[in-house]
Protein backbone atom coordinates (compact mmCIF):
# COMPACT_ATOMS: atom_id res chain seq x y z
CA UNK A 1 0.00 0.00 0.00
CA UNK A 2 1.41 3.34 -1.05
CA UNK A 3 0.62 6.12 1.40
CA UNK A 4 1.52 9.74 2.02
CA UNK A 5 1.39 11.89 5.13
CA UNK A 6 0.79 15.61 4.63
CA UNK A 7 2.96 17.88 6.79
CA UNK A 8 1.89 21.41 7.67
CA UNK A 9 3.82 23.89 9.78
CA UNK A 10 2.64 22.88 13.24
CA UNK A 11 1.76 19.28 12.47
CA UNK A 12 2.98 17.17 15.37
CA UNK A 13 1.38 13.76 14.87
CA UNK A 14 2.84 13.30 11.39
CA UNK A 15 5.60 11.01 12.63
CA UNK A 16 3.20 8.97 14.77
CA UNK A 17 1.05 8.51 11.67
CA UNK A 18 4.05 7.60 9.52
CA UNK A 19 5.25 5.09 12.12
CA UNK A 20 1.80 3.49 12.41
CA UNK A 21 1.60 3.18 8.62
CA UNK A 22 5.09 1.72 8.43
CA UNK A 23 4.32 -0.77 11.17
CA UNK A 24 1.02 -1.99 9.76
CA UNK A 25 1.58 -1.70 6.00
CA UNK A 26 5.27 -2.55 5.96
CA UNK A 27 6.02 0.47 3.79
CA UNK A 28 7.35 3.85 4.82
CA UNK A 29 4.91 6.57 3.70
CA UNK A 30 5.99 9.61 1.75
CA UNK A 31 6.03 12.83 3.76
CA UNK A 32 4.53 15.63 1.66
CA UNK A 33 5.10 19.26 2.60
CA UNK A 34 2.05 21.57 2.47
CA UNK A 35 3.55 23.77 -0.25
CA UNK A 36 3.52 20.96 -2.81
CA UNK A 37 1.00 21.54 -5.57
CA UNK A 38 0.86 17.92 -6.67
CA UNK A 39 1.00 14.47 -5.14
CA UNK A 40 2.90 11.45 -6.41
CA UNK A 41 0.83 9.14 -8.58
CA UNK A 42 -0.49 5.78 -7.46
CA UNK A 43 -1.24 6.72 -3.85
CA UNK A 44 -3.70 4.45 -2.06
CA UNK A 45 -3.95 6.57 1.08
CA UNK A 46 -3.36 10.18 2.06
CA UNK A 47 -3.19 10.84 5.79
CA UNK A 48 -3.80 14.33 7.16
CA UNK A 49 -2.26 14.17 10.64
CA UNK A 50 -2.97 15.80 13.97
CA UNK A 51 -1.26 18.80 15.48
CA UNK A 52 -1.71 22.54 15.44
CA UNK A 53 -1.29 23.50 11.81
CA UNK A 54 -0.54 27.22 11.47
CA UNK A 55 -0.94 27.55 15.25
CA UNK A 56 -4.71 27.05 14.90
CA UNK A 57 -4.85 30.68 13.70
CA UNK A 58 -8.30 31.97 12.72
CA UNK A 59 -9.93 28.56 13.29
CA UNK A 60 -8.36 25.12 13.74
CA UNK A 61 -7.54 23.81 10.27
CA UNK A 62 -8.70 26.95 8.45
CA UNK A 63 -5.32 28.02 7.11
CA UNK A 64 -4.12 24.50 6.32
CA UNK A 65 -7.31 23.89 4.32
CA UNK A 66 -6.22 26.68 1.95
CA UNK A 67 -2.67 25.44 1.44
CA UNK A 68 -1.64 24.35 -2.08
CA UNK A 69 -1.38 20.65 -1.28
CA UNK A 70 -5.01 20.49 -0.18
CA UNK A 71 -6.22 21.14 -3.71
CA UNK A 72 -4.29 18.05 -4.79
CA UNK A 73 -5.71 16.09 -1.84
CA UNK A 74 -9.23 17.12 -2.83
CA UNK A 75 -8.65 16.05 -6.43
CA UNK A 76 -7.27 12.70 -5.26
CA UNK A 77 -10.26 12.21 -2.94
CA UNK A 78 -12.62 12.97 -5.83
CA UNK A 79 -10.89 10.23 -7.81
CA UNK A 80 -11.45 7.77 -4.97
CA UNK A 81 -8.10 7.81 -3.16
CA UNK A 82 -8.59 7.05 0.52
CA UNK A 83 -8.05 10.04 2.80
CA UNK A 84 -7.74 9.75 6.58
CA UNK A 85 -7.86 12.93 8.66
CA UNK A 86 -7.12 12.55 12.36
CA UNK A 87 -7.70 15.28 14.96
CA UNK A 88 -6.34 18.47 13.37
CA UNK A 89 -6.54 16.52 10.12
CA UNK A 90 -10.31 16.10 10.66
CA UNK A 91 -10.56 19.86 11.27
CA UNK A 92 -8.61 20.49 8.06
CA UNK A 93 -10.91 18.19 6.06
CA UNK A 94 -14.06 19.97 7.29
CA UNK A 95 -12.52 23.39 6.61
CA UNK A 96 -11.56 22.18 3.12
CA UNK A 97 -15.17 20.98 2.70
CA UNK A 98 -14.15 17.40 2.04
CA UNK A 99 -16.41 16.58 4.98
CA UNK A 100 -19.50 18.43 6.22
CA UNK A 101 -19.87 20.25 9.53
CA UNK A 102 -17.34 21.96 11.77
CA UNK A 103 -15.29 21.25 14.88
CA UNK A 104 -15.75 23.81 17.60
CA UNK A 105 -14.18 24.43 20.99
CA UNK A 106 -14.94 21.55 23.42
CA UNK A 107 -18.16 22.22 25.28
CA UNK A 108 -16.30 22.00 28.61
CA UNK A 109 -13.67 24.52 27.37
CA UNK A 110 -10.83 22.30 28.54
CA UNK A 111 -8.36 20.38 26.39
CA UNK A 112 -9.34 16.71 26.66
CA UNK A 113 -6.48 14.20 26.68
CA UNK A 114 -7.39 10.64 27.66
CA UNK A 115 -8.39 7.23 26.38
CA UNK A 116 -12.05 7.14 25.34
CA UNK A 117 -14.45 4.37 24.40
CA UNK A 118 -15.85 4.55 20.87
CA UNK A 119 -18.65 2.59 19.29
CA UNK A 120 -18.06 1.48 15.72
CA UNK A 121 -21.27 2.51 13.99
CA UNK A 122 -20.51 1.38 10.47
CA UNK A 123 -18.29 -1.56 9.57
CA UNK A 124 -18.90 -1.27 5.82
CA UNK A 125 -16.17 1.25 4.99
CA UNK A 126 -12.56 0.39 4.19
CA UNK A 127 -11.57 2.18 7.40
CA UNK A 128 -13.88 0.15 9.62
CA UNK A 129 -14.13 -3.19 7.78
CA UNK A 130 -12.01 -4.99 10.37
CA UNK A 131 -14.34 -3.98 13.21
CA UNK A 132 -17.81 -5.28 14.00
CA UNK A 133 -20.69 -2.85 13.84
CA UNK A 134 -21.64 -1.95 17.40
CA UNK A 135 -18.24 -3.02 18.76
CA UNK A 136 -16.69 -0.84 21.44
CA UNK A 137 -13.03 0.08 21.12
CA UNK A 138 -10.71 2.30 23.14
CA UNK A 139 -8.60 4.96 21.41
CA UNK A 140 -6.92 8.07 22.84
CA UNK A 141 -8.14 11.61 22.18
CA UNK A 142 -6.14 14.82 22.65
CA UNK A 143 -7.92 17.92 21.46
CA UNK A 144 -9.32 21.32 22.32
CA UNK A 145 -11.62 21.71 19.32
CA UNK A 146 -13.35 18.38 18.94
CA UNK A 147 -16.95 19.45 19.38
CA UNK A 148 -18.52 18.32 16.11
CA UNK A 149 -21.43 20.46 14.95
CA UNK A 150 -23.59 20.55 11.85
CA UNK A 151 -27.18 21.54 11.16
CA UNK A 152 -29.79 18.91 12.00
CA UNK A 153 -30.47 18.23 8.33
CA UNK A 154 -26.81 17.32 7.78
CA UNK A 155 -26.74 15.22 10.95
CA UNK A 156 -29.86 13.33 9.85
CA UNK A 157 -28.31 12.73 6.45
CA UNK A 158 -25.08 11.42 8.03
CA UNK A 159 -27.11 9.05 10.21
CA UNK A 160 -29.38 7.96 7.36
CA UNK A 161 -26.53 7.24 4.99
CA UNK A 162 -24.51 5.35 7.59
CA UNK A 163 -21.75 7.92 7.44
CA UNK A 164 -21.14 8.11 11.18
CA UNK A 165 -18.15 5.81 11.52
CA UNK A 166 -17.46 6.22 15.24
CA UNK A 167 -19.44 7.61 18.15
CA UNK A 168 -18.21 8.38 21.68
CA UNK A 169 -19.76 6.00 24.18
CA UNK A 170 -19.71 8.67 26.92
CA UNK A 171 -19.69 12.45 26.86
CA UNK A 172 -16.29 13.77 25.70
CA UNK A 173 -16.51 17.20 24.09
CA UNK A 174 -20.13 18.13 23.43
CA UNK A 175 -20.22 16.77 19.86
CA UNK A 176 -23.65 16.63 18.26
CA UNK A 177 -25.00 13.09 18.63
CA UNK A 178 -21.63 12.15 20.18
CA UNK A 179 -20.05 11.97 16.74
CA UNK A 180 -16.34 11.06 16.83
CA UNK A 181 -15.75 10.32 13.15
CA UNK A 182 -17.59 10.65 9.85
CA UNK A 183 -17.27 9.46 6.27
CA UNK A 184 -17.80 11.36 3.05
CA UNK A 185 -20.49 10.32 0.57
CA UNK A 186 -18.14 8.00 -1.31
CA UNK A 187 -16.90 6.35 1.88
CA UNK A 188 -13.27 6.99 0.90
CA UNK A 189 -12.68 9.94 3.23
CA UNK A 190 -12.75 9.52 7.01
CA UNK A 191 -12.31 12.30 9.55
CA UNK A 192 -12.04 11.44 13.24
CA UNK A 193 -10.92 13.21 16.40
CA UNK A 194 -9.51 10.14 18.23
CA UNK A 195 -6.01 8.98 17.32
CA UNK A 196 -5.94 5.43 15.91
CA UNK A 197 -2.24 5.89 15.08
CA UNK A 198 -1.51 6.11 18.81
CA UNK A 199 -3.04 2.70 19.44
CA UNK A 200 -1.33 0.24 17.11
CA UNK A 201 1.21 -1.68 19.19
CA UNK A 202 1.76 -3.16 22.62
CA UNK A 203 4.04 -0.31 23.65
CA UNK A 204 1.14 2.10 23.17
CA UNK A 205 -0.85 0.20 25.78
CA UNK A 206 -3.74 0.05 23.32
CA UNK A 207 -3.96 -1.53 19.90
CA UNK A 208 -7.58 -1.00 18.85
CA UNK A 209 -6.46 1.48 16.21
CA UNK A 210 -4.43 -1.11 14.37
CA UNK A 211 -7.43 -2.68 12.64
CA UNK A 212 -8.30 0.63 10.99
CA UNK A 213 -5.00 0.51 9.09
CA UNK A 214 -5.37 -3.23 8.45
CA UNK A 215 -8.75 -2.53 6.86
CA UNK A 216 -7.10 -0.12 4.45
CA UNK A 217 -4.50 -2.73 3.53
CA UNK A 218 -7.27 -5.18 2.80
CA UNK A 219 -9.13 -2.60 0.75
CA UNK A 220 -6.18 -2.33 -1.61
CA UNK A 221 -5.94 -6.09 -1.92
CA UNK A 222 -3.13 -6.82 0.50
CA UNK A 223 -3.74 -9.20 3.38
CA UNK A 224 -3.13 -7.57 6.76
CA UNK B 1 -9.43 51.52 2.42
CA UNK B 2 -10.19 49.92 5.78
CA UNK B 3 -12.73 47.19 6.16
CA UNK B 4 -13.90 45.56 9.34
CA UNK B 5 -15.28 42.07 9.32
CA UNK B 6 -17.19 40.94 12.40
CA UNK B 7 -17.41 37.17 12.72
CA UNK B 8 -19.92 35.79 15.20
CA UNK B 9 -21.31 32.37 15.96
CA UNK B 10 -24.71 31.67 14.49
CA UNK B 11 -27.68 31.81 16.82
CA UNK B 12 -28.23 28.49 18.51
CA UNK B 13 -24.58 27.44 18.17
CA UNK B 14 -23.20 26.78 21.64
CA UNK B 15 -20.45 29.26 22.49
CA UNK B 16 -18.19 27.72 25.14
CA UNK B 17 -15.91 30.79 25.21
CA UNK B 18 -18.84 33.14 25.71
CA UNK B 19 -20.07 30.90 28.50
CA UNK B 20 -16.67 30.93 30.21
CA UNK B 21 -16.51 34.73 29.99
CA UNK B 22 -20.03 34.90 31.41
CA UNK B 23 -19.00 32.72 34.38
CA UNK B 24 -15.93 34.87 34.94
CA UNK B 25 -17.98 38.08 34.95
CA UNK B 26 -20.33 36.55 37.49
CA UNK B 27 -17.34 35.46 39.52
CA UNK B 28 -16.18 39.08 39.58
CA UNK B 29 -19.52 40.03 41.06
CA UNK B 30 -21.11 41.66 38.00
CA UNK B 31 -24.80 40.91 38.30
CA UNK B 32 -27.38 41.17 35.55
CA UNK B 33 -25.35 39.81 32.66
CA UNK B 34 -27.89 37.71 30.77
CA UNK B 35 -25.68 36.19 28.11
CA UNK B 36 -22.22 36.53 26.54
CA UNK B 37 -21.29 35.65 22.97
CA UNK B 38 -17.66 35.93 21.85
CA UNK B 39 -16.70 36.70 18.26
CA UNK B 40 -13.83 38.02 16.18
CA UNK B 41 -13.05 41.36 14.61
CA UNK B 42 -10.83 41.20 11.54
CA UNK B 43 -9.54 44.47 10.10
CA UNK B 44 -8.49 44.56 6.47
CA UNK B 45 -6.62 47.29 4.64
CA UNK B 46 -7.55 46.78 0.98
CA UNK B 47 -6.87 48.60 -2.28
CA UNK B 48 -9.33 51.31 -3.26
CA UNK B 49 -11.88 49.84 -5.59
CA UNK B 50 -12.00 46.45 -3.90
CA UNK B 51 -15.57 45.40 -4.59
CA UNK B 52 -18.16 44.25 -2.11
CA UNK B 53 -18.22 40.97 -4.00
CA UNK B 54 -14.46 40.51 -3.42
CA UNK B 55 -14.87 41.08 0.31
CA UNK B 56 -17.86 38.73 0.42
CA UNK B 57 -15.74 36.06 -1.21
CA UNK B 58 -12.93 36.58 1.32
CA UNK B 59 -15.45 36.13 4.11
CA UNK B 60 -17.03 33.01 2.68
CA UNK B 61 -13.79 31.34 1.61
CA UNK B 62 -11.68 32.01 4.67
CA UNK B 63 -12.59 34.62 7.26
CA UNK B 64 -15.79 32.94 8.43
CA UNK B 65 -16.81 29.29 8.51
CA UNK B 66 -20.36 29.69 7.28
CA UNK B 67 -21.30 26.30 8.73
CA UNK B 68 -21.23 27.80 12.21
CA UNK B 69 -20.51 31.52 11.83
CA UNK B 70 -22.14 34.68 10.51
CA UNK B 71 -20.18 37.68 9.30
CA UNK B 72 -20.90 41.34 8.89
CA UNK B 73 -18.80 43.70 6.78
CA UNK B 74 -18.30 47.34 7.70
CA UNK B 75 -16.47 49.82 5.49
CA UNK B 76 -14.54 52.32 7.56
CA UNK B 77 -14.63 55.80 6.02
CA UNK B 78 -11.25 57.54 6.09
CA UNK B 79 -11.17 60.51 8.43
CA UNK B 80 -11.39 63.80 6.49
Amino acid sequence: MKSAVIVFPGSNCDRDMAEALRLVTGRVPLMVWHRETGLPGGLDLIAVPGGFSYGDYLRSGAMAAQSPVMRAVKNAADRGTMVLGVCNGFQVLTEARLLPGALMRNAGIRFVCRDVALRVENSQSAFTARYDAGEEIVVPVAHHDGNYQADSETLDRLEGEGRIAFRYVGEVNGSARRIAGILNEGGNVLGMMPHPERAVEAAHGLDDGRRLFEGLLEAVGQPA
Amino acid sequence: MKIRVFVTLKNGVLDPQGKAIHHALEGLGFAGVNDVRAGKLIELDVAEGTSDADVEEMCRKLLANIVIENYRVERVEAAA
